[in-house]
């Protein structure tokens, strides 16, 4: 890697300073995307920030939320018995995303904040309407993707929390990438008192989207024959050497029925 | 004492250090004052280069020099040497271009070194050749075996003529054609055997080191044969006599044939260390690995089987394109020829085989062996074939094989291609694997697996292989530039326990364990007081490392053959001391004693005797007893077996899972049948990677698309089945122990059982042949296109 400035502020506001001053700097979560990248030497930051200190850490339930701080590592979701009791959904995701050295050093805020196309959370985040809290607002899930590896935040802001309200049913199902073992496809699907909510992951060329059509006809019915005859178009998906865009859109079919059928 | 000799499953010694962090690799060898050399490498496929500024770079901070293949050939540095050469049809040999340790002139393929950058850090090191200016002409490149045969394609060397290394062939091609012109059926078939990149788990590291006081030299490098690369490197590159050069593989992270090669970076280390006066590490980044490791495979073949009415093989023609890369790595023109060809027998009596082999130059890292080395590309090719026979003309698959198979009582048996097989019994090994893998009972499985919206299949594949490399007169006559003996120093102490001084070199496979306990059952020492040292030139013999299965075969039987040396010369000192006469000792289980009688002297006490020689037969001895032995093989060794394979495939989405796997082989006798085990395990995990997994790919410009974890699909645990190993033992007739060899057998026998399996779950869409990988993509293709038409009938 380069040569960089680090530095580790204790409070919200000094990271956000040292951020914002700077176009080069960069903030460091769990590191899981930016080390490797940093080793690969394919980024030159002028500062990493290490947002560990901020105490942005921690799960809180209260009534029909689950609040996920930033800084909570994959393996504390999934692990969490609140969340394995009132949100199976995300503690499942969770425990699937990487491998377990992953899963105790990368970071929900961190995940949200690279917007990986292959990620698992963004899907999560956009199926349920979450709503993503940061220093300075609060950020309603639809308005926060804005493309691969692209998101409304600005450079001196910080998510401090996610704040997911609980479905009243909720699956996620993802097909690996048989190397890397990041989704070819993952598809999120959420049943809320306002009707239902599918996000897809690892397939659009522009990072996560909803599949609308799938959304009606599971708000009319929630089971996966509804949507046995929907047919994902193939433009605007990704193509390897893994998964054609044609494949990948076959995919979203078969893997969305199998999320609405384990949903829980 | 514990049973601890031939038979007994052992754990292995090596584990207690290697489980505890404290294995001693390349990578964690540290000199006094040692530097770092980062290799700047080609980033295109093919390119002229017109010039290298390194002015930049040479005064970066902590940079000590710049190095450029020009600065290598100023001052005569010869190219990496190829160790055989092979003849075309027409008698000529083969195009050995040059291939220099750092390019000259031209780039050949991503990763071809363009210059070395020496500094005080490795951090400093890849700094600095961020500074070079490398001026290059991209030329067109061919990466694909079909590029390179096309037309008026570019040359990847401008003086090899259509990029032809060789064009090879053996068998009688007229009686060959006959039995064609006369057969009653012809079975055709196009097959491709897959590119791939051995990713042992440590990549490769050379550590470069010249004594300012003796002008000695000591290269440190992750090799399977230190000896090999001492004379390759010191004859042919450096010109560094071999009494100035040392050169230690210490504990190797795997192997699998990628680290048998004499690499540049080897040779750069080594020729730089004296430049700057500095010991200097090199150790290669995963991307690296990737692009200048030797591949494997990648044979684009067609194969064709006469038959008569009733099924019997009357005989084979194989029509062969096998990818050489940029350059010959040291032994790669014998993989697709004497490894391959000689092998397309099988287990079957085909009278007669003609096959052509022509390799190519590409714009792409040098192949070469990898696990299994030629071999698998065969047993892929038969095993594949036979299926398709089975499927054309309507017969049982396995009563195909059973009726072709070379019966038990028909050994010493002589192929048509230059081999002649010792020992086998293929009908046991079937037999127990079709019991073991129940395979009278399938089809309930197959309904009830399609139930479950998965089709089920099930693969068989009976092969065989020759290893225990190999009589040094036989390939020296095909055209090896070395010998293939292999060599073993037992060295009794004073007080009984015992050194192994082995040429072979243990890199996972176990030595430590394995040919400790052959000392254990010969010499009757405990487990625990036998060390194997290895990989040292200057403490080992001569030796030409393991690669080939060789190990135990060859190896072994040199420890065998210095061991009864040991035991001659015990017999000598016990008459003395015992007052008999030699011919009336014996020696058993540790003791030498007098026939008859109760009078007996321990190894122990003979070998104090001989150390200690006080009362001892000076005049006709010579004190000490340390005894080597050089052992040349008859003749290859002949593993084979059969390997039973069942997948089932999600109908919804095309992927692939292995349910199940046995493998029975006949390895002849097993030292450690816990070893074994694992390596078959681990073969049979590659062969399962390379028939669904794993794909070197690159695109039509040259570019390696599957360069790293991200895109190149490595076996992982969840990807492989409880696999069943069994043994069914012929000996070998030829060595000692009648051992044959267990490290390849796994990645040789598997890959037909996978793809025999996945070609039979998909058998209702009418499928005839898949190539490997079949990916989940593949699958699903399939599947999906014979959607409609099963509907509809």
């Amino acid at each position: 890697m380069y040569d960089f400035a680090y530095q580790k502020p204790s409070s919200v506001g000094d990271a956000a300073k040292a951020l914002g001053g700077d176009a080069e700097a960069k903030a460091l979560a769990g590191g899981m995307t930016l080390i490797p990248v940093l080793k690969q030497r394919l980024n030159k930051p002028s500062v990493v920030v290490d947002l560990a200190k901020l105490g942005l850490s921690g799960i809180t339930v209260s009534g029909n939320t689950v609040t996920i701080g930033a800084m909570t590592t994959h393996a504390t979701v999934a692990n969490s018995a609140e969340v394995k009791a009132k949100f199976p959904a995300l503690a499942g995701l969770a425990a699937h995303i990487g491998d377990e050295a992953v899963r105790h050093r990368g970071t929900i805020g961190g995940s949200l904040a690279n917007n990986d196309p292959s990620a698992d959370y963004p899907a999560a985040v956009l199926a349920t309407g979450a709503t993503v809290k940061t220093n300075k607002r609060s950020i309603a899930a639809d308005d926060f993707f804005a493309g691969m590896f692209t998101t409304a935040l600005e450079q001196d802001e910080i998510i401090t929390a996610v704040e997911f309200p609980i479905p009243q049913k909720a699956g996620y199902e993802k097909f690996p990438n048989p190397a890397s073992r990041y989704a070819i496809v993952g598809v999120f699907v959420a049943q809320t008192a306002n009707g239902v909510r599918v996000a897809v992951t690892g397939a659009g060329q522009d990072g996560v989207f909803r599949q609308k059509d799938m959304e009606q006809a599971l708000s009319a019915n929630f089971s996966a024959d509804a949507i046995a005859n929907i047919k994902q178009p193939q433009n605007g998906l990704n193509g390897d050497i893994h998964a054609s865009a044609e494949y990948r859109a076959h995919l979203i079919g078969v893997i969305a029925r199998r999320a609405v059928a384990k949903a829980a | 004492m514990p049973f601890e000799g031939i038979g007994a499953s052992v754990r292995r010694k090596e584990d207690v250090r290697f489980l505890s962090g404290h294995g001693n690799y390349t990578d964690d060898i540290n000199r006094p004052g040692q530097v770092h050399a980062f290799i700047k490498r080609a980033d295109r496929p093919h390119a002229r280069i017109n010039g290298i500024n390194t002015a930049a770079a040479a005064k970066a901070p902590g940079v000590l020099a710049v190095f450029t293949g020009a600065d290598m050939a100023k001052e005569e540095i010869g190219g990496l040497p190829c160790g055989w050469q092979i003849h075309s049809k027409d008698g000529s040999p083969m195009a050995e271009p040059p291939h220099p340790v750092i390019a000259v002139g031209k780039v050949r393929h991503v990763g071809d070194p363009v210059a070395v950058v020496i500094a005080e850090t490795r951090q400093a090191a890849k700094d600095a050749a961020e500074l070079l200016e490398i001026d290059y002409t991209d030329l067109p490149a061919v990466s694909t075996l079909k590029q390179a045969v096309a037309p008026g394609a570019p040359l990847v060397h401008d003086d090899v003529p259509g990029n032809v290394c060789y064009d090879w062939h053996i068998g009688d091609k007229a009686l060959v054609d006959a039995a064609f012109a006369k057969a009653a059926k012809v079975v055709k078939l196009d097959l491709t055997n897959n590119r791939l990149i051995p990713n042992a788990m440590e990549p490769r590291a050379a550590v470069g080191e010249w004594d300012t006081s003796s002008g000695d030299y000591t290269l440190y490098t992750t090799s399977q044969n230190p000896h090999v690369i001492r004379l390759l490197m010191g004859a042919f590159v450096l010109h560094i006599p071999e009494n100035k050069l040392r050169v230690v593989a210490p504990d190797v992270g795997g192997g699998f044939g990628s680290k048998i090669y004499h690499y540049a970076e080897e040779a750069i280390v080594t020729w730089a260390s004296a430049k700057v006066r500095r010991p200097i590490k090199w150790t290669a980044e995963r991307n690296e690995s990737f692009m200048s490791d030797a591949h494997g495979r990648d044979h684009v073949s067609t194969a064709e089987m006469a038959l008569d009415a009733d099924g019997n093989f009357l005989a084979l023609r194989v029509s062969t394109l096998a990818n050489m890369g940029a350059y010959l790595s040291t032994f790669a023109p014998c993989v697709p020829t004497y490894l391959y060809a000689t092998l397309l027998a099988g287990v079957y009596q085909t009278p007669v085989i003609y096959a052509e082999v022509k390799a190519m130059f590409t714009n792409t890292v040098p192949v070469d062996a990898y696990r299994g080395a030629g071999r698998p590309e065969a047993s892929y090719l038969l095993e594949r074939l036979v299926d398709a026979i089975a499927h054309d003309t309507g017969m049982d698959r396995v009563a195909l094989r059973r009726k072709n198979f070379i019966p038990a009582d028909a050994f010493p048996y002589q192929t048509p291609v230059a081999l002649q097989y010792d020992s086998g019994n293929y009908t046991a090994t079937l037999d127990a694997a079709l019991q073991a893998a129940d395979f009278a009972g399938f089809e309930s499985r197959r309904a009830a697996a399609r139930s479950r919206g998965k089709l089920r299949g099930i693969g068989v594949s009976t092969y065989l292989e020759a290893c225990g490399i190999a009589p040094s007169a036989v390939v020296g006559s095909l055209g090896a530039r070395a010998g293939l003996y292999e060599v073993a120093n037992i060295r009794m102490h004073p007080t009984g326990s015992v050194t192994v001084f082995t040429g072979t070199h243990s890199h996972g496979q176990g030595h430590e364990t394995t040919l400790a306990q052959l000392v254990v059952d010969q010499l009757g020492v405990p487990l625990d007081q036998v060390e194997v040292v290895h990989g040292d030139t200057a403490k080992i013999p001569f030796g030409m490392g393991t690669y080939g299965s060789r190990s135990l075969a060859v190896g072994g039987t040199a420890m065998v053959k210095a061991m009864d040396k040991v035991i001659a010369k015990g017999k000598k000192i016990a008459a003395h001391l015992l007052e008999a006469s030699v011919e009336d000792i014996e020696f058993k289980d540790g003791k030498f004693s007098v026939a008859g009688t109760d009078k007996q002297k321990t190894l122990t006490e003979i070998s104090l005797a001989a150390y200690v020689p006080h009362n001892y037969p000076i005049e006709e001895l010579e004190p000490g007893l340390d005894e080597t032995a050089f052992y040349d093989p008859k003749n290859f060794t002949f593993p084979g077996g059969c390997h039973v394979c069942e997948v089932e495939i999600d109908m919804d989405t095309g992927v692939p899972s292995v349910v199940n796997f046995v493998a029975v082989d006949d390895v002849g006798r097993v030292v450690n049948p816990m070893i074994v085990e694992g390596q078959v395990q681990g073969g049979v995990a590659q062969g399962i990677g390379q028939a669904l997994l794993e794909n070197a790919v690159y695109d039509e410009a040259g570019q390696l698309i599957s360069g790293s974890f991200m895109d190149y699909t490595m076996p992982r645990a969840d990807n492989l089945p409880n696999i069943t190993v069994g043994t069914e033992i012929t000996l070998c007739t030829h060595n000692p122990l009648g051992v044959k060899g267990c490290g390849e057998v796994g990645a040789i026998g598997s890959p037909p059982a996978v793809m025999n399996a996945v070609i039979d779950a998909l058998k209702e869409y009418g499928v005839r042949h898949i190539d490997m990988p079949a990916t989940p993509q593949k699958l699903w293709s399939i599947i999906q296109a014979g959607a409609p038409r099963m509907a509809a009938e």
